[in-house]
């Protein structure tokens, strides 16, 4: 389930490649509105610079540990550091950008 | 069997903590298959009462145990646990234990809509089914408060994760803060209602007292009283001192006290096995030294003897004994006695009761020493000594041992009063005193009582001599009662007064000796006197014979002469 997108240039002008982390368990509706949400996010704000990786817990339990995961579903901002978490299935867009640290496209 | 099984089906079935004394204070332990609430406030123990369960079922019960902590990484709880002598390591690596160390920064998060805690159970899960687990401590889950927002989605995330966990079948603790008016600070008794243990770590006079009490354990009995816990190189020990009454059985054999004259007094065989025996006294009367005779005798009958010592460091006592000859070195070496030297207030009373205990628990000797009680009423007062004393007095008779505490006596004030009243939980009560007589302070010693047995009502004078305690007979005459050197003096003196009679009587027996010669040699004399004259007498009285005779034959001769003319006249006639 890797995405990846071209890496034309966009508006945050700081770092070149934003590595994510999307943990889920199983594909409940949580889940897959967390990811719609995360998509469409992306596509908006992000596009070509990112990476997305879905880790399904179910298949691999014993990554939760890795990035101590409790909440399901959870965003991982890998890069750029600092290492930032967002919980909850990404539907507040606002508080995802806050959250990731990105200044939404005016 | 068949019946055992259907009473087993009923009732509540308990796992054992194997944690001293909590399994006897719960009726068996903590309910299987479900989890237990512990709470307390910081630093009472909670996390070390959770890791003690895990370990002791690792290593005790064959049921190995996931530890999910919030606050430490297994690095520091392994360390932290050492001084227990828990080796995490070596459990974690034989895989009968297994610490997942959840972290949760609240400033990395940040919450976006709807979630779960899925990640939580898939861990626990995964951990739970890597080992084949059966406990699991949750320590402390409360943290997730603070690291997660949306405390109802939490609460209802808990509710589940407490229902899969009871699914699971696993023995789980759960600790939790203490909180201002409830049990714990977000209410998880709420949620976690089979069984709760509250932990408690109290001050009073500086010192302070770990204390566990069963708030609540669904269907079945246990102890509702506060048990005073300790946590030391072994771990948590529970005191369930209470449950015990007086139902002891009782032994008619005797044992030595180790000073032969004491053993006379005492109907002449000493105390009673697993009987309490106090001795009190003022100050440096030899309390310390009936003590350590009678551990001394226990040594030499191959027993093994606790001296507590709330006052003197054990080779001081060795070195101190030594003086008197008593060797207690030799049973130290042995492994025969043992000490446990402690000041009384490096701790409460209850954690020096639930220490006592556990190392007569622990050593089960059969004789018990402690010396003396009365110092640790610096820690508590008076009734709290006395109550800590019935306890460990239940305690010993119910394993027959025998206790001998020592008691200081103020030196104003009845003797026969004992600071902490304990005087009737004595069976045996001796009595040490000084005797100030004459410019010198001597010891003596009575019985004041002893149950079950005759015993002398003499007051005997204590000697401390370089081959032990010895017991003399005080002077009791005319001039009241004497010891020491009043006692020596007075005898002498009436050494001296028998021997002048002694004088007297020869001198006498020589002056009738004497007598009675000159009067043998008067009556001799007067004999011999009477003899004479008796022999004159006799001379006399053959002379007037001869003389009679010689009267006679002339009478004869002038009658012969005269009978010429009668017979003349007579012819004639």
């Amino acid at each position: 389930m890797k995405r990846k997108a071209g890496s034309e240039p966009g508006i945050n002008a700081k770092p070149d490649t934003w590595e994510l982390r999307l943990y889920v368990a199983g594909q409940t509706p949580k889940s897959l509105a967390a990811f719609a949400n995360l998509k469409k996010i992306c596509e908006e704000h992000l596009k070509g610079k990112y990476h997305i990786e879905v880790v399904d817990l179910l298949k691999n339990p014993q990554l939760a540990g890795g990035d101590q995961i409790l909440a399901i579903p959870t965003l991982v901002r890998k890069l750029p550091p600092p290492m930032r978490k967002i919980i909850g299935d990404l539907s507040n867009t606002l508080r995802v950008l806050v959250g990731l640290d990105v200044r939404p496209k005016m | 069997m068949a019946k055992k099984e259907a009473r087993l089906l009923k009732g509540l079935q308990k796992v054992r903590t194997g944690i001293a004394g909590l399994d006897e204070v719960t009726n068996g332990g903590l309910p299987k298959g479900r989890p237990t609430l512990v709470c307390g406030g910081a630093g009472s123990g909670k996390t070390l009462l959770g890791m003690e369960f895990l370990v002791r079922g690792a290593t005790q019960y064959n049921e190995p145990g996931v530890f999910v902590s919030f606050e430490e990484s297994a690095e520091e709880l392994t360390k932290n646990v050492a001084s227990l002598g828990f080796d995490l390591s070596r459990l974690i690596a034989s895989k009968r234990l297994l610490v997942d160390y959840v972290h949760i920064e609240r400033s990395e998060i940040e919450e976006t809509g709807e979630y779960d805690l899925e990640g939580l159970f898939i861990r626990l899960g995964n951990a739970i089914d890597s080992i084949g687990a059966k406990r699991v401590v949750l320590d402390t889950i409360e943290s997730l408060f603070a690291g997660l927002p949306n405390p109802s989605i939490l609460r209802a995330e808990l509710r589940r994760l407490f229902r899969w966990l009871k699914k699971k079948g696993m023995t789980a603790i759960i600790t939790g803060e203490r909180g201002e008016n409830a049990l714990t600070r977000h209410g998880l008794e709420e949620y976690v209602s089979d069984c709760v243990i509250l932990l408690d770590h109290r001050v009073a006079n500086q010192i302070s007292t770990r204390r566990l009490r069963i708030v609540k354990y669904r269907g079945s009995t246990h102890g509702t009283n506060e048990f005073p816990f300790l946590i030391d190189e072994r771990g948590l020990a529970v005191m369930p001192i209470t449950s015990l009454g007086l139902k002891h059985i009782v032994t008619n054999q005797r044992i030595s006290t180790g000073i032969p004259r004491l053993d006379s007094m005492l109907g002449g065989k000493g105390y009673f096995r697993g009987s309490s025996i106090l001795v009190s006294g003022t100050a440096g009367t030899g309390k310390t030294s009936v003590a350590a005779h009678f551990v001394d005798a226990a040594c030499r009958r191959g027993e093994q003897c606790i001296f507590f010592a709330f006052e003197e460091s054990p080779s001081q006592i060795i070195r101190n004994m030594r003086s008197i000859g008593i060797d207690l070195q030799q049973w130290v070496e042995k492994g025969l006695l043992r000490f446990h030297a402690e000041r009384p207030t490096v701790y409460g009373l209850e954690a020096h009761l639930a220490s006592m205990h556990k190392y007569i628990d622990m050593f089960k000797p059969k004789v018990v020493i402690v010396d003396p009680v009365t110092n640790l009423g610096s820690v508590a007062s008076e009734a709290d000594v006395k109550a800590m004393l019935i306890r460990l007095l239940d305690q010993m008779k119910f394993n027959q041992i025998t206790a001998l505490f020592t008691t200081l006596t103020a030196s104003t004030g009845s003797l026969e009063s004992t600071e902490v009243g304990i005087s009737s939980l004595a069976d045996t009560w001796l009595l040490l005193r000084d005797i100030e007589l004459g410019g010198e302070r001597n010891r003596g010693l009575y019985i004041l009582k002893s149950r079950g047995m005759p015993h002398s009502n003499q007051v005997r004078e204590f000697l401390l001599t370089d081959k032990g305690v010895d017991l003399v007979d005080v002077y009791v005459g005319p001039s009241g009662v004497l010891t020491g050197s009043a006692r020596i003096s007075q005898e002498a003196q009436e050494r001296d007064v028998e021997s002048i009679h002694q004088q007297e009587l020869e001198r006498r027996k020589l002056n009738v000796e004497t007598k009675r010669k000159a009067l043998e040699a008067q009556i001799a004399s007067l004999r011999a006197q009477f003899q004479a004259e008796e022999q004159e007498l006799k001379k006399l009285t053959e002379q007037e014979k001869m003389r009679q005779n010689g009267v006679s034959k002339l009478r004869e001769k002038i009658a012969r002469l005269r009978r010429e003319d009668e017979n003349s006249e007579r012819r004639k006639g």
